[in-house]
């Protein structure tokens, strides 16, 4: 079965050394996709694998036949930025770039975490329904991607934007 | 990366078929392709095993089957064990990052290598693990995140997993398979201290193949918590970690279940405070006096003997929040 990567079907490498990071870059050139450490710690490489987000740096490509690629670049509808990328642009939140497909994809895929009820380290009742989107949550969700530059204020004003709930927003502003 | 064949097996019998011809069980990838590509590691044939055995399912005697194939991420979202074994959804979460989380497997979190960054300076350093016999150049180095209980003059590197902390603090049970049958395995004594041949981190027979993890029903296990205390806020690895689970009746101390992360080359169950702390009044002075205990033996390396201290601390810190003693 091939991958499926921004909707198009792309055959599977014939080495089974192929990242799927590699692919994406080298063999279909989308290069959105960043390659930063190549060792699982910074994130730049992150896309979701059926809504899901994963690394793609410590993927095998082999691994992934049958299953749906998303990148940063079959997030925006044609011309029109997705509206998480417009936020970001919006807040600053990002200096020279490198990480930010990661950051944004890695944000759409914790949205729907936070969507379907996920607790996470920082989250207080594990079997709470509704998670509040809060800075901390935000921090705690975001921590496999890396900003060199620093821009965390402004990627963690971009997300709030975008998915804070109105509930989170009022606990942001009591804070 | 060294060249290799890739097989996906399609079912149990076709994967231990692949082993027995020296075929390696490949998970979510997150800690064996990282080591393949930093030339570490150079399996000559790799067998996909993470379309095996996803299933979580309660046991007739009331505790779970977790399927070896099943992601860190679905694991620690299960409702039964976010409401049953907290300690377990909780180490999980304080565990990697969320993409890893979501790619990495129950299997290969326990079979991920024992390690340090010695481990990995294939061109720079000395390492038993990586080179039996040539040395360990962490001994003398930089050695803050090392072993401070039971490790041997050949290694001091400590298992990096905080799910299997809360494992074995749970009694969990590791559910194995191979060509010449099944067999099961308390998780505690699925792997090993180094002793002289650190490059072992198990006790798995060659080509047998980790198919579940099996929780035991416990009561107790619903009041229990992990924290784990590192040098960043997240995405980092645990100087020490606490599993805990405790029940008190009467102001004593009915039951108790501890483990360690981030101290030792494998999880470490406390026996030994549990031991002590087993029918004593639950106060600060017990559980102090019970982290004594258990870091008795503890042998500090250059750069890590505030370890002892903090392991004392945070067990006693962790104890005092579960049995609702002020600190």
């Amino acid at each position: 079965m091939p991958i499926t990567v921004n909707g198009s079907p792309v055959p599977l490498p014939s080495d089974p050394r192929v990242s799927l990071l590699d692919l994406l870059r080298e063999e279909l050139h989308l290069t959105g996709t960043k390659k930063g450490c190549n060792q699982g710690a910074c994130g730049a490489c992150t896309v979701l694998v059926d809504g899901e987000r994963i690394i793609s740096c410590l993927a095998l490509a082999v691994q992934y036949d049958g299953r749906a690629i998303t990148t940063i670049e079959g997030l925006a509808d044609a011309d029109a930025l997705h509206p998480l990328q417009a936020a970001f642009i919006e807040h600053d939140g990002f200096q020279c770039g490198y990480c930010t497909p990661g950051q944004i994809c890695s944000a759409v895929a914790m949205a729907d975490e936070i969507a379907r009820g996920l607790p996470s380290h920082v989250t207080g009742a594990l079997d709470a329904g509704t998670i509040a989107l809060t800075r901390d949550e935000v921090r705690e969700r975001m921590s496999g991607n890396l900003c060199r530059c620093g821009a965390h204020n402004g990627i963690v004003d971009a997300i709030l934007e975008v998915y804070g709930t109105s509930e989170a927003k009022v606990l942001e502003a009591a804070e | 990366m060294t060249p290799f064949s890739f097989n996906r097996a399609t079912d149990q019998s076709e994967a231990l078929q692949l082993a027995e011809r020296g075929g390696r069980y490949l998970g979510g990838g997150t800690n064996l392709v990282d080591l393949m590509r930093e030339t570490v590691e150079h399996p000559a044939a790799l067998v996909d095993v993470t379309g095996l055995s996803r299933d979580i399912a309660e046991t007739p005697d009331g505790g779970v089957m977790i399927g070896a194939g099943v992601t860190n991420s679905a694991l620690a979202a299960h409702p039964t064990i976010r409401a049953r074994y907290p300690v377990l959804a909780r180490a999980i979460l304080a565990g990697a990052s969320a993409q890893i989380r979501n790619m990495a497997t129950v299997g290969g979190n326990l079979l991920q290598r024992t390690r340090c960054t010695y481990f990995y300076d294939v061109e720079g350093s000395r390492c038993n693990k990586r080179r039996p016999g040539e040395g360990c150049d962490a001994r003398g180095g930089f050695n803050r995140i090392h072993a401070i209980l039971g490790a041997s003059d050949a290694c001091v590197a400590t298992h990096p997993s905080d799910m299997c902390v809360a494992l074995a603090a749970l009694d969990a049970v590791v559910h194995l398979s191979s060509a010449s049958g099944t067999r099961t395995l308390p998780l505690t004594e699925l792997h090993r201290l180094p002793g002289d041949q650190p490059q072992i981190d198990t006790v798995l027979h060659p080509g047998e193949l980790i198919t579940a993890v099996e929780l035991p029903a416990a009561s107790i296990a619903a009041h229990s918590t992990y924290r784990k205390v590192r040098d960043r806020a997240s995405y980092a690895f645990a100087l020490v970690s606490v599993a805990a689970a405790i029940a008190v009746e009467d102001g004593r101390v009915s039951d108790v279940r501890l483990a360690l992360g981030g101290v030792a080359h494998k999880p470490w169950r406390a026996s030994r405070a549990e031991e002590m702390l087993r029918g004593k009044a639950a106060s600060l002075d017990a559980f102090r006096a019970a982290a004594e205990a258990e870091l008795a033996d503890a042998v500090p390396l250059n750069d890590n003997g505030f370890k002892i201290e903090l392991a004392k601390r945070t067990m006693t810190a962790v104890l005092a929040e579960l049995a609702g003693v002020d600190a």
